[in-house]
């Protein structure tokens, strides 16, 4: 497991894209710069989606989990 | 990345089956999710995306692709793909209410937004959404029929922002 310190937590699990996506923005739009959201989704798309997300938005994937079936997202809002 | 101006995607929908609105509306929503301005043109088929009442259904007739599953019983039970003739699609009262909400019974089991909810969101992200107001007049719909926030364009309405947007894409 990775260690990082959270400051929210958000769990997508069951839910197929682009759900993890969606959801994962409408936290970080409650969120302050630096901080640091970690989310959770069994989708396995989740792990390319969220990678995508993160370079486009400008957000930091810090660490991910992609074992499966649950795949973990620390990320840090810019 | 974002230090620059946002990407713009312009959509065009021109499909109002429960199957095919889903592009749209996922494409859309996540494009502005990734804070890219996203305009959609509903025209034709996919101008009933718009109305407050959505009722989208899905037919199997004349579509070969489309699997035909159960979405409950054993998980044997559930891979069987029924080979339905269109004999009986086209035939059967009410086939395709039988059909549309197995779709939207599959889709919720396994965890899929409905296009109600991928509406919603398009809208809390500022997507914009486009009625097309020469298949209003020709289909008879009126703007009151619309959910809130529906804007009223042509073709040159939408190419202004596609000739500008960085996607362009016709479902």
């Amino acid at each position: 497991m990775t260690e990082v310190e959270v400051d929210m937590e958000l769990d997508c699990s069951g839910q197929s894209c682009p759900l993890p996506v969606l959801k994962t923005k409408k936290a970080m739009d409650n969120m302050e710069s630096g901080q640091i959201l970690r989310m959770v989704s069994t989708d396995p798309g989740a792990v390319s989606d969220m990678d995508a997300w993160t370079k486009h938005t400008g957000n930091e994937l810090v660490a991910s989990d992609v074992a499966g079936p649950e795949y973990v997202f620390y990320m840090r809002k810019k | 990345m974002s230090e620059q101006a946002p990407k713009k995607m312009a959509i065009i929908a021109s499909k109002g089956t429960l199957d095919w609105a889903y592009p749209p509306f996922i494409l859309a929503s996540t494009a502005a999710a990734m804070g890219m301005e996203v305009k959609i043109f509903f025209t034709f088929y996919g101008l009933p995306l718009l109305k407050r009442d959505l009722k989208p259904a899905v037919s199997p007739l004349g579509n070969p692709s489309m699997p035909m599953k159960m979405p409950f019983g054993p998980k044997f039970f559930q891979g069987i793909n029924w080979p339905i003739p269109n004999l009986v699609t086209s035939n059967v009262p009410g086939f395709e209410t039988v059909a549309t909400g197995l779709m939207k019974k599959t889709f919720k089991n396994k965890g899929v937004a409905t296009i109600g909810e991928l509406r919603d969101m398009c809208l809390e992200f500022d997507v914009e959404l486009i009625g097309c107001q020469m298949t209003m007049d020709v289909f008879g719909f009126e703007l009151g029929e619309f959910i809130e926030g529906v804007n009223i364009g042509g073709a040159a309405t939408f190419l202004e922002f596609a000739a500008e947007a960085d996607i362009q894409l016709f479902v």
